[in-house]
């Protein structure tokens, strides 16, 4: 079977290899890709849309329903993710782990036992918890808030560098998984519970719909941000350039609160109790 | 000679990308670990995402953001093609959502199966369809 797998990959390959013989070379100027629409977004974005970084002009305004969607499917997984995982009605564990932070010394309570409060003297621990890492603790407690601002960089500039919406809420969420792993699961959901976190998810598309919606009630096309130039009083251009950063700012939030609900599912096997 | 470098300068982009191709679709077809499978699948994507960039760029063009000032004339042939590069940044966060709901279902099957083998798994499918026949 492996053999029989090798030969066709190897097949498939040696024809793709020989039909790149007919594709456009490396840099060519006239590639068919280079021809159509895209010489048009180069000469006109600018001017239309007061947005230098192309991509965030064609990403967020000239296919501007490609993106919405794009974002409901990244939503869609994270749903998928919960309904696949998610464990409400489980039996509680056997036991639970506290530590006693002054001596060290760690406590199993059975089930049915006195489970101390946590406080100052107890901490609740994982059953395969080791004891943490005091570099990696405070350096993550040091990098997450410059992580998180270079975030926010990223997603409100990307009309003029290089970023937006999907980047920037990746790195954003990335630092909150970071947090969950440099301490454990815990004390990250009682930052960002899961609620919070699909609410926000679900918040994100409903700006990007929200926005669309709103140039179809200001008599516009759906997504034609021009004509929120009558709400903020800027021209038409400017418009358009103010509608792109809504809508990259309801990609961001959707897309970092998918990552974290992603991230709190698959870690614990849905069950939210421990993780890595 | 000159002919075969003229040769490889012009297409070893296409190269690379088949080789990664065909890497990502053997750890599909072969591997006989969901995890290994899901890895070949995520080389796949990055062997599409690699041919979507390369055919975007352009001799002595820069990145596609154009440059502020007045009285530039904005010349298609200075800017790499931006299109591409839109598709690529939605596929690429796609790709992380199909990678968590791909390996939700490995999740959902270890525990089941207690294995990630594929023929484990179904040799436990077998058997329990014949013990129900």
């Amino acid at each position: 079977m492996k053999s029989f797998g090798l030969a066709c990959v190897v097949l498939l390959c040696a024809a793709l290899i020989y039909s790149t013989m007919n594709f456009p070379d490396w840099g060519s100027l006239n590639s068919p890709a280079s021809e159509h629409v895209s010489d048009y977004y180069i000469q006109n974005a600018l001017e239309e849309t007061a947005v230098p970084n192309l991509v965030t002009a064609v990403l967020a305004d000239y296919r501007g329903y490609d993106t919405l969607f794009e974002t409901t499917v990244i939503l869609t997984a994270g749903f998928a993710c919960f309904f696949l995982l998610r464990r409400y009605r489980r039996k509680p564990p056997p036991y639970r782990l506290y530590r006693h932070i002054e001596t060290g010394v760690t406590l199993i309570i059975e089930q049915g036992g006195k489970e101390p409060t946590e406080s100052e003297e107890f901490m609740r621990i994982d059953s395969q918890w080791v004891p943490y890492d005091l570099v990696i603790q405070k350096a993550a407690r040091l990098v997450i808030p410059f992580l998180q601002l270079f975030a926010l960089y990223v997603i409100f500039h990307g009309h003029h560098s290089p970023g937006g919406g999907f980047q920037g809420g990746v790195i954003l969420g990335a630092t909150l998984i970071l947090l969950a792993i440099a301490n454990d699961l815990r004390s990250t959901t009682k930052r960002i519970s899961e609620r919070i976190s699909a609410q926000l998810a679900s918040t994100g598309v409903l700006v990007y719909a929200g926005t669309g919606a709103l140039c179809l009630l200001l008599g516009a096309n759906f997504l034609d941000y021009s004509a929120l130039s009558r709400l903020i009083a800027t021209d038409p251009v400017m418009a358009r350039s103010h509608g792109i950063l809504l809508v990259e700012i309801g990609v961001a939030i959707a897309v970092s609160a998918v990552m974290i609900w992603i991230y709190y599912n698959l870690v614990s096997a849905g069950r939210h109790d421990e993780g890595l | 000679m000159e002919e075969l470098t003229t040769l490889v300068m012009a297409k070893y982009n296409y190269w690379g990308v088949v080789i990664l191709l065909g890497i990502g679709l053997y750890a599909m077809i072969a591997k006989n670990n969901l995890v290994k499978k899901i890895i070949g699948m995520n080389i796949f994507q990055t062997a599409i995402i690699l041919f979507y960039i390369s055919i975007s760029t352009k001799y002595g063009a820069s990145i596609p953001i154009i440059h502020h000032g007045h009285g530039h004339t904005i010349h298609p042939a200075d800017y790499m093609n931006p299109l591409p590069h839109v598709l690529m940044l939605t596929a690429i966060v796609v790709s992380v959502a199909t990678l968590g709901v791909a390996l939700a279902l490995a999740v959902r099957i270890y525990n089941h199966h207690d294995t990630l083998e594929e023929d484990e798994v179904l040799s436990q499918l077998t058997t329990d369809e014949s013990t129900q026949a």
